[in-house]
């Protein structure tokens, strides 16, 4: 019944004139009347004590609006998970730039001097900055032990692998850094508040329902005082999941005490040094192997860097854990781990969800465990690829058809791999530019972990007007992956309409249900297949009245939608999402059916290392993934590339240099990404392997880019150069110190 | 250089509770056009805030994200680094400028057939450094059009998409 004249076919972005023009509107470009600017006063240490908070000589300070912790009319903390970080910080702090005071003034350049004039004096307490200082622990800052969360997830037994005979048994440690969203519009909201009218936000995010629940606990007001409306938002990337509910507080508390409205808009230096970045990681791997390359035992311990504060760190630590055996059937696997406190600003969401830094570990590893039992890195995976019927680390049985051998040949026929692996490892000798090739394989689950889905219940609206447009409600947010062009094309589709006749409406709490955050791959898998059934609906429901039959022009598809609405007011459904029968999750053993559905990729790099400048390159790339039913081959392709591109960013230029606590270059001078100049060209392939479960077939793709370009490039590094490289980035400078401490130790 | 950026908005406040706005005389979209504006005041404030002309972004205020390009005279540049004074008697091009009326310049049309707008923050820019490149070579090679869009940073699509909406638009034009 489901049309597909416009599903598969790279239709016109809905918003896409307005970005070409200028004409779109983000919230820096929005002013209202009577409008103040608000500025945030942060801690300048990482810990310690606020024994006084100095007013500096030659502002008017009785022209500002001032708010501390004690003007917060409800609760004085962010509503996530914990509700452990507060809005503002009260008598302590525990990390530097964590927001004290915060100012509003209609001359945002007297703003800025105002800001640089208050002086908070705070007596320092110890600090730790490190997972190692905050596992020993060096000094308790967090609860009993520093330690946020811990998973353990068993199958098999692997303590009797080990001393087994004809097993090897390989082991490793890797790390990852901390790496910014830097989407390119920072942080920003207006908002307008009083007791009588409530709150109202406009701003840059991700999640408009998770600033609406933190927005009632801090005002204390009923949910129907408080409206959050998504404006054009600029990128996210995770980076605008958990932040805005900050930041539109901060507004918030302002426009509240002031009685007029306040826009906050961070710039560049702000939103790089306060804002969330991805947890910096570190995954010890235990491998037990036998000579032909079958995988017998595997014990992971993987951590990762919280920050301050428990914000989202369990639920990235939990997708982390679940990714970290990957894509392998394994009998006997333990997984260990840990999201630990330490003094720096709270890490959070960032594509890939903690799913990257233990894939990176993982796929480095294998390359050891490869070499070990003297295998290739193909042979060893091509021996232990999980296929139908197998089960994961968590238990979970793969009932779909799983081909990563056939993944795994094409990407390696569109990059000749295996001649350039011969090739290069002949000509690099001598050679000043060493070449090497590389690959990665791997899965991403998509939607919520476990009974994720099952709690957040989401739910999308879909409306029809008396001219026979259609309106889909949800508030999944368009953010540049293309949320309302998929969702129209869905609609569409699932009603036989043109792509034109179907809007998608800007996500306004007052206007739209909650179907949940825009992050975890689940916009097009989960949300979409919630937008296909409520359009399906809205025709069931004229053909239940008898407007319509099986098949219909536009004219009479617009004259039913007149008829019903002038008979009963309105033509409008809605549909909650309901979990398949089958998917079965044990959230106290961390054991089942961990998502709904997974995408299956092999990625592969080439590189080149030059061994007097050390700098390494992406030379060309090649990203082959099954997403279920392609929506859009454009905007697909778009994520894919992309989210390599970010990928090949972590790994060799994007360093967060910390000192004391504080980002140390946080500036797009220092801190750098990707240019047009650096891409290699990034060839994106799909397999297409519906999926029940989806709209129209489709899974989630947005965050897969991200798993794959880490151990993709360092596999390759370690091709060209003989030498191993275990941590990203791999700068310049880490390049010369495994360079040269190779040449020193030869 | 953080600091350096902070001071010059200070300045600014300085000769807003001093007076001292210039008048400065130039073309901006092909209309003549006056702005009242302080002599530092940063190009990019004054074309948002006195003009109107919210298109240009502003992405790190530091002349490294090129989200705020903007042509004067023909020079693609930085306007969070060009003080107001300075465009005495240009031509300044803003996106809001590129299209014809309601017909799209043809670099428009290729970055939406061609996937090189998502978020759309950057592509402002992005469209001003394309269609200055393509001014400067109407038949640029895969080496020029890198060089050509190098100083305009996009966190998106890694540039694949804007690099053949550039080939698109030239093709669509012979």
């Amino acid at each position: 019944m489901i049309s597909d004249k416009n599903i598969g076919r790279p239709v016109p972005r809905k918003e896409g004139r307005a970005k070409v023009t200028g004409a779109a509107q983000y919230v820096d470009d929005l002013r209202l009347p009577g409008m103040l600017h608000g500025a945030t006063v942060r801690s300048p240490v990482p810990r310690g004590r606020i024994t006084n908070v100095r007013f500096g000589e030659g502002i008017p300070w009785d022209e500002f609006t001032v708010v501390t912790a004690r003007d917060v009319p409800g609760a004085n903390y962010v509503a996530l998970i914990l509700n452990d970080q507060p809005y503002l910080a009260d008598r302590v702090v525990n990390h530097a730039e964590e927001p004290v005071l915060l100012l509003a003034h209609p001359d945002k350049y007297l703003l800025e001097e105002a800001r640089r004039a208050v002086h908070l004096e705070i007596e320092p307490l110890p600090a730790v900055f490190t997972i190692e200082e905050a596992l020993a622990p060096k000094e308790v800052v967090w609860g009993e032990d520093n330690v946020f969360k811990t998973f353990l997830v068993e199958k098999g037994n692997v303590e009797e692998v080990w001393d087994a005979p004809g097993v090897v048994v390989v082991e490793g440690e890797y790390r990852t850094g901390a790496q910014e969203q830097l989407y390119i519009e920072t942080n920003g909201v207006i908002a307008e508040a009083s007791p009588e009218r409530g709150v109202v936000v406009r701003g840059s995010m991700q999640c408009p329902y998770y600033v609406h629940k933190a927005l009632v606990k801090l005002f204390g007001l009923p949910e129907e005082k408080v409206r959050v409306i998504q404006t054009e938002t600029g990128g996210g990337f995770g980076g605008k999941e958990e932040y805005p509910s900050m930041i539109a507080g901060h507004a918030a508390l302002l426009a509240w005490k002031s009685g007029r409205p306040v826009k906050m808009v961070y710039d560049r230096a702000e939103d790089m040094a306060a804002t969330t970045k991805r947890h910096p990681s570190r995954t010890r791997h235990r491998t037990a192997v036998t000579r032909d390359g079958r995988l017998v035992g595997m014990e992971i311990d993987f951590v990762v860097d919280g920050g301050a504060y428990a914000t989202l760190s369990s639920v990235v630590l939990s997708r982390g854990t679940i990714h970290a055996a990957g894509p392998y059937n394994c009998p006997n696997v333990r997984i260990r781990s840990r999201a630990v406190a330490t003094n720096v600003p709270p890490h959070g969401a960032f594509r890939g969800f903690g799913a990257p830094q233990s894939i990176f570990a993982l796929e480095r590893h294998l390359d050891k465990v490869a070499a070990a039992v003297g295998l290739t890195p193909e042979d060893l995976r091509r021996r232990n690829f999980i296929t139908k019927g197998e089960t994961t680390a968590t238990g979970q049985v793969i009932r779909e058809d799983v081909d990563l051998a056939g993944l795994l040949d094409r990407a390696f026929e569109l990059t000749d791999y295996r001649a350039k692996r011969e090739r290069f490892a002949r000509e690099n000798e001598g050679a000043r530019v060493k070449r090497g090739i590389g690959f990665a394989s791997f899965m991403h689950g998509a939607g919520f972990t476990g009974s994720g889905e099952k709690y957040l219940q989401s739910v999308v609206g879909c409306e029809a007007t008396p001219e026979g447009r259609v309106r889909v409600l949800s508030a999944s947010t368009e953010i540049g992956q293309g949320t309302k062009t998929v969702f129209a094309q869905i609609a569409a589709d699932a009603l036989g309409l043109d792509y034109e006749a179907v809007e998608v409406v800007q996500p306004d709490t007052a206007d739209v249900p909650n179907s949940g955050p825009t992050v975890a791959s689940r916009t097009t898998m989960i949300v979409g297949k919630l937008v296909e059934s409520a359009a399906l609906q809205i025709r069931e429901t004229l053909k239940g009245a008898g407007l319509i039959g099986d098949s219909y022009t536009h004219g009479d598809w617009a004259r039913a939608c007149a008829g019903y609405i002038e008979r009963h007011g309105a033509l409008r459904t809605h549909v909650q999402y309901r979990q398949p029968e089958d998917i079965e999750w044990d959230d106290e053993r961390y054991r089942g059916d961990a998502y709904g559905a997974y995408a299956w990729a092999v990625y592969v790099a080439e590189v080149s290392v030059d061994t007097v400048t050390y700098e390494a390159r992406v030379e060309d790339f090649v990203a082959v993934q099954e997403v279920g039913r392609v929506i859009h081959p454009v905007l697909a392709a778009g994520q894919i590339e992309g989210g390599v591109a970010q990928g090949i960013g972590w790994t060799l230029y994007e360093n967060v240099v910390w000192r004391g606590g504080r980002m140390a270059n946080g500036q797009m001078t220092n801190y750098i990404i990707p240019t047009a100049a650096d891409v290699p060209p990034i060839r994106v392939h799909f397999f297409e392997n519906p999926y029940e479960g989806g709209p129209a077939g489709a899974k989630g793709i947005g965050e897969l880019p991200m798993d794959g370009p880490a151990p993709a490039i360092l596999n390759a590094f370690e091709h060209a150069t003989g030498v191993r490289a275990d941590a990203v980035p791999l700068t310049p400078e880490a390049v010369m110190d495994a360079l040269e401490g190779e040449a020193v130790g030869a | 250089m953080k600091d350096e950026v902070k001071a010059a908005k200070s300045d600014t406040a300085a000769d807003a509770s001093g007076g001292g706005k210039l008048s400065v005389r130039c073309t901006v979209n092909g209309a003549e056009a006056t702005l009242r504006a302080y002599p530092l005041a940063r190009l990019l404030d004054v074309l948002r805030e006195e003009l109107r002309l919210t298109g240009t972004k502003e992405g790190c205020g530091e002349g490294e994200c090129g989200a705020c390009s903007v042509l004067i005279d023909g020079e693609l540049v930085n306007s969070c680094l060009v003080p107001a004074a300075q465009v005495e008697g240009a031509e300044v091009l803003t996106v809001e400028g590129v299209a014809d009326g309601e017909r799209l310049h043809a670099v428009q049309r290729a970055m939406i057939e061609c996937g090189g707008a998502q978020c759309g923050i950057c592509t402002p820019g992005m469209v001003l450094a394309a269609v200055n490149l393509l001014r400067r070579t109407p038949r640029p090679t895969d080496a020029d059009i890198r060089e050509g869009l190098a100083g305009n940073l996009c966190r998106c699509t890694g540039y694949v998409k804007i690099f053949e909406a550039v080939v698109k638009a030239v093709e669509s034009r012979k």
